[in-house]
């Protein structure tokens, strides 16, 4: 019990001093300080809570076991990682949204693809394709091309649409300008469209690279060889090691923070023009 | 009228050529699987007869459609809504727990926004992980979650609700943020020189506002509901729900049956998202803001 | 001496709108010299917007005929006849003020040390040299325009075309504005055709003002200026200045601006 009560003093003490450092000047310490601290309160108010009220470690394990069984078992992990993640995930990634953007550049070119297309785009970027990954592993093996189709399918509608409204984003007096200078299509595509679509473009990016490694994981859990995050965390789970499933969990979340984080530093450098960036 | 054909015309031209891209996969992909079975029975076809073959395979690689529409028309309307091989009614096991779901997580979502919009210390410490909590893929975590419940004794409906909760909590979080903060400086402003408090100034200015950025991610909520809902379903052994005919049928190689519960999911997904479309343009409407 | 640079025959501009057609040009005829600055006002609506862009190819006629340097609107587009100054300055953002007057030379096809040698000397025509390398938001309003004139006088077309340029300015930057433009046309020996809502900057700044009356859009009034073409802001309290502001406000008010 004792560790309980523990836990929520050391979680009032922190609340008490995040308000405080956040009521005060914004710098980029307190920035990052004010959510660190919050996430580190909410492991150790985790950690108390399974030692005062004696969770069972099958259920809950505690922070400490996860941290443990992490550090054994690297090379597991790793080769989890490699499979899902590198050949499935950004494999799955790459071609979806290259071909999306592609389709966007040609689709851009008509007005009747585009009214046809956008509506279809929309509609399919909203269903459950996770669905589709029971077919795909059919088709394409259980290895980390089927994995890396259903990713394909999964990022290209989301891709699209906000590519091709990115295309769109150029504003009349830009646009006459070209006319002015009698530029070709590719000089306005190259010197005005492909610019200024680039904050939609990297929305889509960001957004996809989540999508990427959901697809990638739960498409595992169709059919996978013996390697991968999703086998992993699915046959785990089957034998109630729970700590090893967090370690898994802990993996995926490191490497979606990273993927993400490398996206926007990216589009911080490319669209450096645009208010957004600027603020 | 004409207005409509040309919204509508490129749109159901797409769809046709769709469909017919679809047939041409389905004789392209099937076709192996005839030929291999006409060379068993020692029989030789010609080509019309084995692209008739390749449209009604037992368990084709590529469904036709009008394969898929047969067994869906079998599995909804010439079977007894409780019959357990109803798609009604596994389409309505899903359903459930995803409503349920994204009711809990629209009203996590609104909260959690009011607290991030009122009080800096929330907005400073809870938003990062708001965020980073989408680059965890919860739907990989979902067996988990569905065993760890199971075994504290919450089954059925509870599980796949929570999950659906936590994939449609965050589009509303960030919408409704984005939303309450709608209103610049000067209308603000204008709210502390007529003397209106904090609740006032929510219910009057704040809230109305965020409207259109709240149906917005509704939207996007139901959609990720629902699939939280169907992966939910896989891990319990497959027994009711889209997800588990979806993984039954990948189970016992019956694509006809892949197919009909994957349209039948889109189909429940494209219907939730144009109903919140529908409340939202009554809602709008009555309070003037449709544009 | 003065040869005519741009011709308008019975031209004639009707938009199919919703409500029924817009008659934005009706039966215009208008000879511009080389060498003129002709000053294009009116009320909203009358169609002197239309008309520069109808010069400027970015609009066609319904009927009549537009010739400009003795060929017809597009193919001198094609030719890069004309610059052209939007109300915004319209700088792309992601270029520098220096990437923004290459933007033309390198669509024209101009080599990189001429681009160069030209962006140098038309950011000292508009007294922006040094801000070569900030980007537009950098900026100020009044800083953006000269920009966007800079940019318009880059690849030395003989025609400079200006939809209401300092519009959105306050009105000391305006004067100072004004000013420079005429320098610069001094200078340059261009002709100008220039769009504007305000009577002293148009009888300032114009040899001719085309006054227009809306609905349907069209000309009611030519007036030469009698003022020497050599100005100072200065001009402005002469009472050449106000007979002149007068016969525009007379045309103003024949054509129904007041009603």
């Amino acid at each position: 019990m004792k560790w309980v009560l523990l836990a929520f003093l050391f979680w009032l003490v922190m609340c008490a001093i995040n308000v405080r450092l956040a009521n005060g000047p914004q710098t980029r310490l307190t920035k990052v300080l004010v959510p660190t601290l919050f996430g580190v309160t909410l492991l150790v108010l985790w950690e108390g809570l399974v030692w005062g009220l004696s969770i069972s470690p099958i259920l809950l394990p505690p922070p400490s076991s996860i941290a443990l069984r992490f550090s054994t078992s690297l090379p597991i992990l790793w080769g989890d990682f490699v499979q899902t993640f590198i050949k499935g995930a950004l494999s799955g990634y790459v071609i979806g949204c290259g071909a999306a953007f592609l389709t966007a550049v040609a689709v851009d070119r008509s007005d009747f693809l585009k009214r046809g297309l956008l509506p279809i785009g929309n509609f399919v970027a909203a269903l459950p394709i996770i669905g589709m990954a029971p077919i795909l592993v059919m088709w394409f093996g259980f290895d980390w091309q089927s994995k890396a189709a259903v990713v394909v399918i999964m990022v290209f509608f989301p891709m699209l649409v906000n590519t091709v409204t990115g295309l769109g984003a150029q504003d009349a007096i830009q646009r006459d300008l070209m006319s002015t200078y009698g530029a070709s299509y590719w000089q306005r595509l190259m010197k005005l469209g492909l610019p200024a679509a680039m904050p939609f473009i990297f929305n889509g990016l960001k957004i996809c690279t989540t999508l990427a490694l959901i697809g990638a994981i739960v498409a595992e859990f169709f059919g996978s060889p013996i390697r991968g995050m999703g086998f992993r965390i699915s046959t785990e789970v089957g034998r109630l090691s729970l700590d090893m499933v967090w370690a898994e969990i802990t993996v995926a979340a490191l490497a979606g923070t990273a993927f993400y984080g490398t996206v926007a530093l990216i589009e911080k450098a490319v669209t450096f023009w645009h208010p957004s960036q600027r603020n | 009228m004409t207005d409509f054909w040309h919204r509508a015309g490129p749109v159901l031209t797409m769809i046709l050529l769709l469909v017919g891209i679809w047939y041409g996969a389905a004789v392209a992909l099937n076709m192996t699987w005839a030929k291999d079975k006409a060379a068993r029975a020692d029989q030789s076809l010609s080509f019309s007869e084995l692209v008739a073959d390749t449209m009604v395979q037992e368990k084709p690689l590529l469904p036709a459609p009008h394969q898929v529409v047969k067994e869906i028309y079998n599995t909804t309307v010439l079977k007894k809504i409780t019959s357990k091989r109803s798609l009604i009614w596994h389409g309505w096991i899903t359903l459930s727990a995803t409503l349920l779901g994204f009711a809990f997580g629209t009203a996590l979502g609104i909260l959690l926004a009011i607290g991030i919009v009122y009080s800096r210390a929330m907005d400073m410490s809870v938003m990062p992980w708001v965020i980073t909590s989408q680059t965890i893929p919860i739907l990989a975590v979902a067996p988990m979650i569905i065993v760890v419940l199971n075994a504290v004794g919450v089954s059925g409906l509870l599980p796949k609700a929570i999950i659906s909760m936590y994939l449609s909590f965050f589009p509303i979080v960030v919408g409704m943020v984005k939303g309450l903060r709608a209103p610049d400086q000067m209308q603000l402003d204008q709210m502390r020189t007529w003397n209106a408090g904090k609740a006032t100034s929510f219910w009057k200015l704040r809230l109305p506002r965020s409207m259109p950025y709240l149906f917005a991610s509704l939207k996007i909520g139901i959609a990720a509901s629902l699939v939280g809902a169907i992966v939910g379903e896989l891990p319990t052994g497959a027994v009711a729900g889209l997800g588990a005919r979806l993984l039954a049928g990948s189970y016992y190689g019956q694509t006809i049956q892949i197919w009909s519960a994957l349209i039948c999911a889109a189909v429940l997904a494209a219907s939730l998202v144009a109903l919140i479309g529908l409340i939202e343009r009554i809602t709008l409407r009555k309070m003037g803001m449709l544009q | 001496m003065s040869e005519t640079v741009i011709s308008a025959k019975n031209l004639s501009l009707t938009f199919q709108t919703n409500d029924g057609p817009v008659h934005a040009l009706k039966d215009i005829n208008l000879e511009i010299n080389k060498g003129d600055f002709i000053s294009f006002i009116g009320p909203s609506g009358c169609g002197k917007t239309t008309f520069l862009r109808v010069m400027a190819d970015l609009e066609t006629p319904t009927s009549g005929t537009i010739e400009v340097n003795g060929m017809s609107a597009a193919e001198a587009r094609m030719q890069r006849a004309y610059g052209y100054v939007f109300q915004a300055a319209g700088l792309y953002p992601w270029r520098t003020i220096g990437g923004n007057i290459r933007l033309p030379l390198e669509i024209m096809g101009f080599d990189k040390a001429d681009q160069a040698e030209r962006v140098a000397r038309v950011l000292e025509l508009v007294e922006l040299s040094g801000f070569e390398n900030k980007f537009p938001w950098q900026l100020s309003g009044g800083m953006q325009q000269r920009a966007s004139i800079a940019r318009a006088l880059a690849f030395d077309a003989d025609i400079l075309l200006m939809d209401e340029p300092f519009g959105a300015l306050d009105e000391i930057v305006r004067d100072h504005l004004n000013e420079q433009l005429l320098k610069l046309w001094a200078r340059t020996e261009k002709t100008i055709g220039f769009v504007t809502h305000s009577i002293p900057e148009a009888v300032f700044l114009s040899t001719k003002i085309v006054v227009m009356s809306p609905r349907p859009g069209r000309i009611s009034d030519v007036i030469e200026s009698t003022l020497p073409r050599d100005r100072t802001l200065d001009i402005r309290e002469t009472q050449e200045f106000a007979d002149i502001a007068h016969r525009v406000r007379e045309g103003l008010r024949a054509g129904h601006a007041y009603d």
